[in-house]
């Protein structure tokens, strides 16, 4: 019987976990509960910036049911940081920002643990509280950390004083560059901290084995980064810890480094008792990480055809307490910040600066999201001053294909164009003079592009063939929601010509998983899907090698067959199943099959002869995604609100190994990054954070979001992605600003430089009729 | 703590007495007592919807309900909403239009969803955004959960 099965690669095949989380049975870390399991919580500072003198636990330690209270005292002097080696796993003789964990309490029950964690009292000898960079950055401003020039770091930093790193990127000569131009237009552009808002909160489980080895259950996005950090910070050998993952209620940066895990872990050794944390919705807000907020000033130089000769970017980053992913997100945003044009000379600098705030972190973008509303907008301010169509401009000054990016990384697939011209055509562009507003509102489109890489460092995948011929395929990578284990069964199975079912995913586990870096970076399709592809393609070359043994033939003139068999080409009679050769293998000969690939991302981010670089955190980084974003806005005259009430997002995805899940991944950046346009806002009071719950801290809603939101899907296949496939996490997000924002000029005529785009800031700007700032 | 009462819960067609405080919420008892933890804590102050589970056929935040106010009700969650082991309407329309993405706030939006098409006839799609309007999804952008429910309601008919 020969078994025809569609192509699996390129359907919308629901997710693989779809019906457990339909019926509730899909089980997150809150889910997960172990015999004899403690419950603990965190004690928070009151102060942003003090030695801590003292502590008294000792009401604490009295709370009947109270099993354990733990200060900065009990935990071993490691550091974790993924850059920077900067963060003990609890506040150790110093806090440095308000809210921060300075004690942890296991008890019977979280009630307990919680009412005990208030009764702690900690002693502590204040120093000013640095809220700001250009607080931290005066002359005399105390250190945040006074051993920073000892810590550990990652790359080649440049640092001191509250200067976590500082980077600089230059190609060309920006004074000649300027000195030529027709028109120079330079601004300030403020971008707002934005808080993740994963629905799930952040927590942790961990249990002690009889021999003293560490099993550690969390909401991560990466089982290794978790193992990493943990050791690092609590002076483990990494093999002494095996980190596994439940479901994940969504992740976008936030829970890619540590959170409660080392608290956690902790307690577990200090108690020989499973304990269990899970933040409260406040203190995920107060304790894990956000979005930096942004100051940017950038200058570009453009020719009155439309050419562009120079750009220049500055900018100033309010790193937090805690290096954790910051100076990553200052590399990139600067290698972000030419964005997807031909400008010859271009000169970008940035300061990520030490402060007594929450640290800043990974999100969604990371720092390209910020880099490109200024850079976006700007392109629109020259194309109004040149009076030429912003489409025209953009398609006139573009990269294109064979192009380098800035810095001169190879680009091997460009689909822009092709974006451009389809969400122009799909959105009606060139005809929206023709449109009217309703009475007592202005309506406008706006437009912007962008690119995203895809990449980063270690990958790996195992595929095994079980003794009936069924494959389980182990990558180790985290699927936090948006759908990759369900992309990476689609790539296997495609791979060896089985239908989906035929093969099942293995949990991430430190212990039995390949390495992967992590969920992050938009990565997960592109490098380890490359890994899959590898490793199944060792899969098949070990089938065939029994094969041709079996059917006595050369291995050249077998082929895989659908539904699990290699045959010998032209002859269908003569074929053998996945499990007779499983049988031969398990028992008779050669051994079981196994395929195993693991890779590095190793193409250059720099080229020394045609550019400069100083504290460049990522010299490998990627490969590139486009996308070009529209969006209708509608704004009401008498309140300011805008309105989304259209969008079209033309992505360059490479091959789109789940189109559904394509869509699924930009509508929500879509709604994420109006959100960070519209509404979202961070707001300190002080040191304190003023708005850490859903009530004061906006989301978008399905009332806030418009429903016709299209996704166009462009395949310029990537020559070495896994079937041409790149990654589609983040780039959605990054033009959707300065598309809200362009679309806010064309309603109304104003232009806004500074986020989040309030009804009241909007209609400030209204209202003086002009150029608001 | 305070002493534990005997209360006496009507929860997916099945009568249950536990001993709970009196301060404890639903969300507290399904989750902890009766080990029924599709509803889920996401904020546990009555914004986000992720505990959303219907009692008396009405969407309710079980983070913001008293156990002890719940006894002469009928509660709902998410693992009594198939019947015969059969998906509901709306799950079976989430799933085909892939609705689902990381699943934390599924249960509440799939309950909310029900409770809309239990209430309407014929929600347009701004019927079906007001009616989810309680339910926050970080993941989604709300696009393809909206367009399960309206399938739904072609579905059902």
């Amino acid at each position: 019987m020969s078994v025809a099965i569609a192509s699996v690669v390129g359907t919308s095949l629901p997710r693989l976990e779809t019906i457990e989380k339909l019926t509730g049975r899909a089980q997150y870390i809150a889910d997960l509960n172990r015999p004899g399991q403690l419950h603990a919580a965190i004690v928070q500072a009151t102060v942003a910036h003090a030695r801590i003198k003292g502590y008294d636990t000792a009401a604490a330690q009295a709370v009947p049911g109270v099993v354990a209270v733990l200060t900065g005292d009990d935990f071993p002097d490691g550091r974790m940081g993924a850059f920077i080696k900067d963060e003990p796993p609890i506040a150790k003789g110093k806090v440095r920002y308000l809210g921060e964990p300075v004690a942890c309490v296991a008890a019977i029950d979280e009630a307990t643990a919680r009412k005990a964690a208030r009764l702690v009292r900690v002693d502590y000898e204040e120093l000013p509280a640095l809220l700001s960079p250009e607080a931290a950055l005066e002359p005399g401003a105390p250190a945040i950390h006074e051993d920073l020039a000892s810590y550990f770091k990652v790359w080649p930093a440049v640092c001191g004083g509250n200067v976590a790193s500082e980077t600089e990127l230059a190609e060309g000569d920006v004074a000649r560059g300027f000195a030529a131009a027709d028109l120079i237009v330079e601004n300030i552009y403020e971008t707002s901290p934005q808080a993740h808002v994963a629905i799930e909160p952040c927590g942790a489980l961990a249990e002690v084995d009889p021999a003293g080895r560490v099993t550690l259950w969390s909401a991560n996005q990466s089982v290794f980064r978790v193992q990493a950090n943990v050791c690092e910070s609590l002076l483990l050998p990494m093999s002494k810890l095996r980190s596994l993952t439940p479901r994940i209620g969504g992740g976008f940066g936030n829970k890619m480094e540590a959170h409660v895990q080392p608290m956690v872990v902790m307690l577990a050794l200090r108690t020989g008792r499973p304990v269990k944390m899970i933040l409260s919705r406040e203190e995920d807000f107060e304790t894990v990480r956000a979005r930096h907020p942004f100051k940017i000033r950038m200058k570009t130089g453009a020719m009155r055809d439309g050419t562009l000769v120079a750009r220049e970017v500055e900018v100033l980053l309010d790193c937090g307490a805690y290096g954790d992913d910051s100076p990553g997100v200052l590399g990139y945003s600067l290698l972000m910040a030419r964005g997807p044009y031909r400008i010859p000379n271009v000169r970008c600098h940035g300061k990520l600066v030490y402060t007594n705030k929450l640290r800043f972190g990974a999100f969604r973008g990371f720092g390209n999201p910020q880099v490109s509303f200024a850079g976006e907008t700007q392109i629109d301010e020259i194309a109004a001053k040149l009076g030429i169509d912003p489409v025209e401009l953009r398609l006139k000054i573009l990269t294109q294909p064979g192009d380098r990016w800035f810095c001169g990384g190879e680009v091997a697939s460009n689909g822009l164009g092709e974006c451009i011209a389809k969400a122009r055509s799909a959105s009606n562009w060139d005809r929206r003079r023709e449109r009217k507003s309703a009475k007592g509102k202005r309506r406008g489109l706006g437009l912007a592009i962008g690119a995203h890489i895809s990449g980063l460092l270690g990958t790996g995948a195992i595929v095994r063939v079980l003794e009936d011929g069924s494959i389980v395929l182990n990558t180790g990578a985290v699927d936090i929601g948006q759908g990759s284990d369900t992309v990476l069964v689609q790539m296997c199975a495609e791979a060896l010509k089985v239908p989906v079912e035929t093969v099942s995913l293995a949990s991430p586990d430190t212990d039995g998983s390949p390495y992967t870096w992590g969920t992050t970076a938009s990565r997960v399709t592109y490098t380890t899907g490359r890994a899959v592809v590898a490793a199944a393609g060792e899969v098949e070359k070990q089938l065939k090698q029994h094969a041709c043994e079996m059917l006595e033939c050369a291995v050249d003139d077998l082929e895989l067959r659908p539904g699990g068999k290699v045959g010998i080409k032209g002859v269908p009679a003569k074929e053998a199943s996945f499990l007779h050769i499983s049988l031969r293998a398990h028992w008779r000969a050669g051994g079981p099959i196994v395929g195993h690939n693991s890779w590095v991302f190793n193409k250059p981010t720099l080229d020394p002869k045609r550019a400069v670089a100083r504290g460049l955190p990522f010299p490998q980084i990627g490969v590139y995604s486009f996308v070009c974003t529209i969006a209708d806005v509608e704004i009401d005259e008498a309140s300011g609100k805008v309105d989304v009430v259209e969008a079209w997002a033309a992505v360059d995805v490479g091959r789109a190994i789940n189109p559904g899940s394509v869509e699924g991944q930009m509508e929500g950046s879509f709604v994420q990054g109006m959100g960070f346009a519209l509404c979202e806002a961070m707001v300190w009071d002080g040191a304190r954070l003023a708005n850490p719950t859903l009530m004061d801290y906006k989301v978008p809603t399905a009332l806030d979001a418009p429903h016709a939101i299209h996704t166009i899907i462009v395949e310029a296949a990537e020559p070495d992605g896994p079937f041409g496939a790149k990654g589609v996490g983040e780039v959605g997000i990054n033009p959707v600003a300065a598309a809200i924002a362009n679309a806010v000029t064309d309603a109304a005529g104003i232009r806004l430089r500074q986020l989040p785009m309030t009804p009241e800031r909007v209609l400030d700007a209204m209202l003086e009729g002009g150029h608001a700032n | 703590m305070t002493e534990r009462i005997p209360i006496t819960l009507d929860v997916n067609r099945t009568v249950r007495t536990i001993a709970a405080h009196p301060g404890d919420t639903l969300l507290t008892t399904l989750r902890e007592d009766l080990g029924l933890t599709g509803a889920k804590r996401g904020c546990n102050q009555g914004v986000c919807g992720a505990c959303t589970v219907l009692i008396d056929g009405r969407p309710m935040r079980s983070c913001l309900s008293l156990s002890a106010n719940c006894t002469d009700a009928r509660i709902t969650t998410i693992e009594g909403l198939q019947s015969d082991g059969r998906l509901s309407p709306v799950q079976k329309a989430f799933a085909k239009l892939g609705a689902v993405q990381c699943g934390f706030c599924t249960s509440g939006m799939v309950l909310a969803a029900h409770a809309c098409l239990q209430s309407q006839a014929a929600p347009s799609a701004d019927d079906v955004r007001t009616a989810l309007a309680g339910n926050i999804c970080r993941c989604s952008g709300y696009k393809k959960i909206i367009d399960a429910v309206l399938f739904a309601v072609g579905d059902r008919s």
